[in-house]
């Protein structure tokens, strides 16, 4: 199954990746990090998988997401 | 067993792992990882020089692994010139916005072309001065409201956006020109081959290659960053077409 890995220091929040998951797996974490800004999470579903599109990975503009298959 | 994960997605080589200065929602980080990208597949790191704009991107050198230079306001070109004159072995590229490439930097970017140099030029278009508070640039659109034009764009007063791209299609010394957008996944696959082969070109030997991309800032127009993507492709996209222009 492929997995997302999330840098959650760089994330700016600017929830970009939140918009392009076509699963709808990544969520706004409820703890601010360093910058003060809360940052995306990988959130599994039941019966959803994460697909390994990498769409989330293309839209950030931070590089702040590793894709791994 | 376990098999290992694969990496199939990551920052590339010639990026360095650090933070941008950029907003959030900024075109500027996706481009930024596309050109690193090209140049790493292409094997061209150790040869290539970067022409960093004045702009928002005037610290793009704090995120390159590669040689890179800073030029005066709009004389990107000019300085790629200089440099590529006197060691053509050397792959050059300017990166460059709209305040610099279509403002300032106007007669540059012409006669650069015009004379047909083997350069790589990323043109990102965003419509509006980011760096210096979001007044109007030459790109901006009719009825946008900027810092400066708070009733929006009017061609009476303004004039028309400026098409770059299509007057540098016409030239004689232009071997390339393509306008792509940062607005989606999708899009974001066609730009990196884009700019792949603006680079391609240059190291074929072809001539003068430009790459628009059409960028968002969310900052200064004033929405939200998939708003600002939106707007790109639903209102930007349709006075600046997309596609190969030559």
């Amino acid at each position: 199954m492929p997995k997302i890995k999330i840098n959650r220091e760089k994330c700016k929040a600017c929830y970009l990746c939140i918009a392009h998951c076509p699963k709808g797996l990544i969520v706004i974490d409820s703890e601010l990090n360093k910058m003060g800004v809360k940052p995306v999470k990988f959130q599994k579903k039941k019966d959803v998988d994460c697909i390994g599109c990498a769409f989330c990975a293309l839209v950030c503009p931070d590089c702040g997401i590793e894709v791994f298959k | 067993m376990k098999k290992n994960k694969q990496k199939f997605f990551s920052r590339p080589e010639s990026m360095y792992d650090r933070l941008t200065h950029y907003c959030p929602g900024c075109g500027h980080g996706i481009i930024h990882r596309l050109i690193c990208e090209a140049v790493d597949e292409l094997k061209i790191r150790e040869k290539v020089i970067a022409i960093a704009p004045v702009g928002c991107a005037v610290l793009a050198y704090d995120y390159w692994d590669f040689d890179c230079i800073e030029a005066a306001h709009g004389r990107a070109l000019a300085v790629a010139t200089g440099i590529k004159r006197v060691r053509p072995e050397n792959i050059v590229f300017t990166y460059q916005g709209d305040g610099d490439l279509a403002a300032i930097g106007t007669a540059e970017t012409i006669h650069t072309a015009n004379r047909g140099e083997n350069l790589t030029v990323i043109f990102v278009n965003n419509a509006v001065y980011g760096m210096t508070g979001g007044q109007m640039a030459p790109t901006t659109l009719l009825g946008q409201k900027t810092a400066t034009t708070p009733r929006g764009r009017d061609n009476k007063n303004e004039g028309f956006p400026l098409k770059i791209s299509e007057m540098l299609a016409i030239l004689d010394g232009v071997k390339y020109v393509e306008r792509v957008s940062v607005s989606s996944p999708q899009e974001i696959i066609k730009a990196k081959k884009a700019v792949k082969q603006a680079f391609q070109n240059q190291v074929d030997g072809l001539g003068f290659s430009l790459v628009e991309v059409l960028s968002s800032c969310p900052t200064y127009w004033g929405m939200k960053p998939k708003q600002a993507m939106d707007w790109i492709k639903e209102v930007m996209a349709k006075r600046f077409p997309l596609g190969r222009l030559k």
